[in-house]
């Protein structure tokens, strides 16, 4: 069976979960950005399945003629760029909690809780 | 069934099975070094999905940003902070019910992508090249480009005042 969209998204939903199931259990703080990571990724993949699905619909004369192909890559280009930038600052937060507290178990970062 | 189509779907199990295996090893490693290497790759496994999806300058993008510099700065900070494994890693009650809500969400998404079964994604890709994304990057989504400067600028900024040593103390 030719890999469809279905199997695609199914990796991706897989991929998802993980993260989800990752940020609730992890207690470091950098590997729960990492799992943060992770789901940004698994929504990237899910854009482009999307966009070479439609795409390929468009190819063939389907009803979604009139879709604008581009939008999924720029998608994921916009997402990557923003990904980057959330990693930059989580990382400043993560290394200016290190300092005043001297571990980051996000369990024990509770400084705002009323 | 020609080589053709055996080599497709043997080219999207070896990195699906890859990338899930990629992130399992996330969120079980109990050393934060190990738990990024494992996060590279499933970056890389992504990377493959893509080049099989035609998505090719978004596979080598995957590859040079995320696998390369956004990987590169999480394995610096972890090596500069030094901290220990986690210790507490038995389990819980706490972890059993994240567990299931996490496949009870992986199981919602399922559902929505239940529609999607038997949907082609196998022909010619024309957005997946430099040049077609280039024009659009400069024609159609010229403002969204030029922002995403000015975010950048802004985390660059912010990072450096959140992280750097404050002298008042």
């Amino acid at each position: 069976m030719e890999p469809n969209a279905f199997m695609y998204l199914t990796v991706a939903a897989v991929m998802f979960a993980i993260g989800v199931v990752g940020v609730l259990t992890r207690r470091n703080g950098i590997v729960v950005f990492m799992c943060v990571e992770l789901m940004l990724n698994a929504v990237n993949l899910s854009l482009i399945t999307f966009s070479k699905m439609h795409s390929v619909a468009a190819a063939a004369g389907g009803a979604a003629a009139n879709v604008n192909p581009a939008a999924g890559s720029m998608m994921v280009f916009f997402v990557m760029c923003v990904a980057a930038a959330e990693a930059v600052v989580g990382l400043a937060i993560v290394i200016s909690i290190f300092r005043n507290k001297l571990h980051i178990d996000i369990n024990d970062v509770n400084i705002f809780k009323w | 069934m020609t080589f053709d189509s055996i080599f497709q779907i043997a080219f999207f199990w070896f990195f699906a099975i890859l990338g899930i295996a990629g992130g399992i090893g996330l969120i079980t490693q109990k050393n934060p070094v190990m738990a990024a290497l494992s996060l590279i790759l499933n970056f890389f496994s992504i990377a493959g999905l893509y080049l099989s999806l035609q998505a090719e300058f978004l596979a080598v993008i995957q590859i040079l940003v995320y696998a390369g510099a956004i990987m590169v700065l999480f394995l610096f900070v972890i090596m500069l902070l030094n901290m220990q494994d986690e210790q507490n890693q038995q389990f819980d009650v706490m972890k059993g019910l994240a567990f299931l809500l996490g496949l009870g969400f992986f199981g919602e998404l399922l559902f929505v992508f239940n529609s999607f079964m038997g949907k082609s994604v196998s022909g010619a890709f024309p957005l997946g090249k430099v040049e077609p994304i280039g024009m659009q990057m400069m024609t159609n989504y010229l403002f969204p480009f030029e922002m995403i400067s000015v975010v950048l600028l802004a985390a660059l900024i912010g990072a450096i005042i959140i992280a750097k040593k404050h002298s008042y103390k």
